[in-house]
């Protein structure tokens, strides 16, 4: 059965050290150290070097996370978000979120605090040297790193029917969800001549299933890795996805994904599901395919289109929301306009991309690549047209192309503002955050579910948060008001 | 490029069929010009912003894969 659809998304960004050794590890970490180096924070839960039980009494969780390295930078902001540094990029992770529209605020936070992460480098690094991120998948050069997404998921669904429904849509959502890029870098793609395509990532994935999220990109990802109660909770683990500027694509890109999910925990596919012949070959021919109709090979011998396949996807979210409401995506009017939003995209996409340029990313870049090819006479293949698909992702304000288009937005300037510091109020990040908020340097250590505080005297004393629907503003605002401290606080969450 | 014509919606769909208009050519208007004027600036913009380099910009952007 459908369980909220509590989400977020992880972003590491591409990452250039002007002037720097070429490094990027420690460009990385200088980066994330400026900025956290100037707020209160707390260490995240991997620095004791023995992995496994603590000696003082408290577990850490089930599983180190493979990517960890302990040296590393690593932080948890009063928002909720984890900001760290993983292999050779600085990665932002956004708080628990309660609904897709939430997730857009805290994405465009995590811009914001690269902004300032690049600001406070600058500062503090010699004359004639910066680092400055993007915010994209790729190098052009065939090194790909991730934008990954999570989601809430019900522990009784088998993963494998989670594998099976959700696949068709990670092939074909990258239609509006899609960043686009010139060119292509992969093996697969070699010797054909390609000028632009819809996705970044698309041709990286070479399995339909798998754990890798470096090697053998799989489609479906099947890291097992809930961060919450395991009896009763899955977090789905998303690496398929490409970084979006623009609001309306995260917020379709998260919203979509979260509705076809909750299709999935509910039975509600009515026996209309499709199954693709093969999601790789799939995937990487809708990435190629601009005008959206090339047919796509089903498993029963018929074909259908990226465009179908949404629309039947669409169809089935619709009439899902008549029969149940959309309250399961954290909010039922953020659910129906993720739905309106949905309906309206696709009519968009099948008169003409363009009309969505406001929008999708890949539209929106393909546009930009056009007009500026046909005022210098470029070829595609021209160093300039891949200058402006690199800077078109560029997060600096004086030299970001996307922020110089007039793309609709959803979430205001000040409520971004406001994310970098607060967290949001629906999930366990409203705990979390608002510890971190209050008594910082009595926190030890946070993780996704569970703080440790240290009140100087006892032995350390953790708090689990294993559902990330408690620890919420509703549930905790006042006894976190009417604690004067962690101690009162702690001893008021044991009465 | 895309296609330029609105395309019917697939049947397979349970959602109602509507009728799309014919798309004409459009005419030369005002807001044409004007859209025509701000893609103008934005384009000369770009060439303002643009790193001057282009080829040793996009040959030193390279990274390690992460995940």
């Amino acid at each position: 059965m459908v369980v909220a659809k509590v989400c977020g998304i992880e972003t590491e960004y591409g990452i250039h050290h002007v002037g720097g050794d070429g490094n990027p590890v420690a460009s990385s970490s200088l980066l994330v150290n400026a900025y956290v180096s100037e707020l209160a924070r707390a260490a995240w839960d991997f620095e004791d070097e023995s992995p496994g039980n603590d000696a003082r009494g408290f577990a850490r969780e089930g599983s180190m996370p493979p990517e960890i390295e302990t040296h590393l930078v690593n932080a948890v902001l009063t928002n909720g978000a984890r900001y760290y540094v993983d292999h050779a990029h600085p990665e932002f992770s956004t708080p628990e979120c309660a609904d897709p529209l939430e997730v857009v605020l805290y994405d465009k936070a995590g811009e914001e605090v690269l902004r300032r992460s690049m600001a406070a480098v600058r500062r503090t690094l010699p004359e004639g040297q910066s680092i400055v991120v993007y915010k994209n998948n790729s190098d052009s050069k065939g090194n790909s790193y991730g934008t990954h997404e999570n989601y809430l998921m019900d522990r009784a669904v088998p993963f494998a029917r989670i594998a099976h429904l959700i696949t068709p849509h990670f092939v074909t959502r990258q239609i509006f969800a899609g960043a686009g890029k010139v060119g292509s870098e992969t093996a697969g793609n070699a010797g054909r001549d390609i000028t632009f395509q819809i996705s970044q990532r698309a041709e990286f994935f070479e399995e339909e299933i798998g754990l890798e999220t470096t090697l053998k990109r799989p489609i479906v990802n099947t890291r097992d890795e809930p961060h919450a109660d395991p009896q009763r909770y899955r977090r789905l683990h998303v690496i398929v996805g490409d970084a979006n500027m623009c609001d309306v694509a995260t917020f379709l890109k998260v919203g979509t994904t979260a509705l076809v999910l909750a299709l999935i925990e509910d039975d509600a596919f009515d026996g209309r599901e499709l199954t693709l012949a093969n999601p790789v070959k799939a995937i990487r021919q809708v990435s190629l395919d601009l005008s959206l109709s090339e047919p796509i090979d089903l498993a029963d011998g018929r074909t259908t289109t990226a465009l179908a396949l949404q629309w039947e996807l669409f169809g089935l979210a619709r009439k899902y929301a008549e029969d149940r409401g959309l309250a399961c995506l954290g909010d039922e009017a953020v659910g129906q306009q993720v739905l309106q939003r949905w309906e309206d995209v696709l009519h968009g996409l099948e008169t003409d991309p363009s009309v969505v340029a406001d929008k999708v990313d890949w539209a929106a870049k393909l546009g930009l690549l056009e007009a500026y090819r046909e005022r210098h006479g470029l070829d595609w293949d021209d160093q300039r047209l891949a200058a402006v698909d690199l800077q078109y992702h560029d997060l600096r304000p004086e030299r970001s192309l996307f922020a110089r288009l007039d793309t609709e937005r959803l979430v205001r300037d000040q409520d971004v503002l406001d994310a970098v510091t607060e967290p949001p109020r629906r999930t366990r990040a409203y705990f979390r955050g608002q510890c971190l908020k209050r008594w910082a340097s009595s926190v030890a250590s946070a993780n996704w579910d569970s703080l440790v505080f240290d009140l100087g005297t006892d032995p350390l004393r953790r708090v689990p948060m294993m559902d990330p629907l408690r620890g919420t503003a509703e549930f905790v605002e006042e006894l976190l008001d009417g604690s004067s401290s962690p101690a009162e606080l702690l001893a008021r969450l044991s009465a | 490029m895309p296609e330029q014509e609105k395309k019917r919606r697939p049947a397979a769909t349970t959602r109602e069929e509507t009728t799309t208009e014919e798309v004409e050519a459009p005419a030369p208007s005002p807001q044409g010009e004007k859209l025509k004027a701000e893609l103008d600036d934005l384009l000369d913009e770009i060439d303002e912003v643009l790193e001057e380099n282009a080829e040793e910009f996009v040959r030193n952007y390279v990274q390690k894969g992460g995940e």
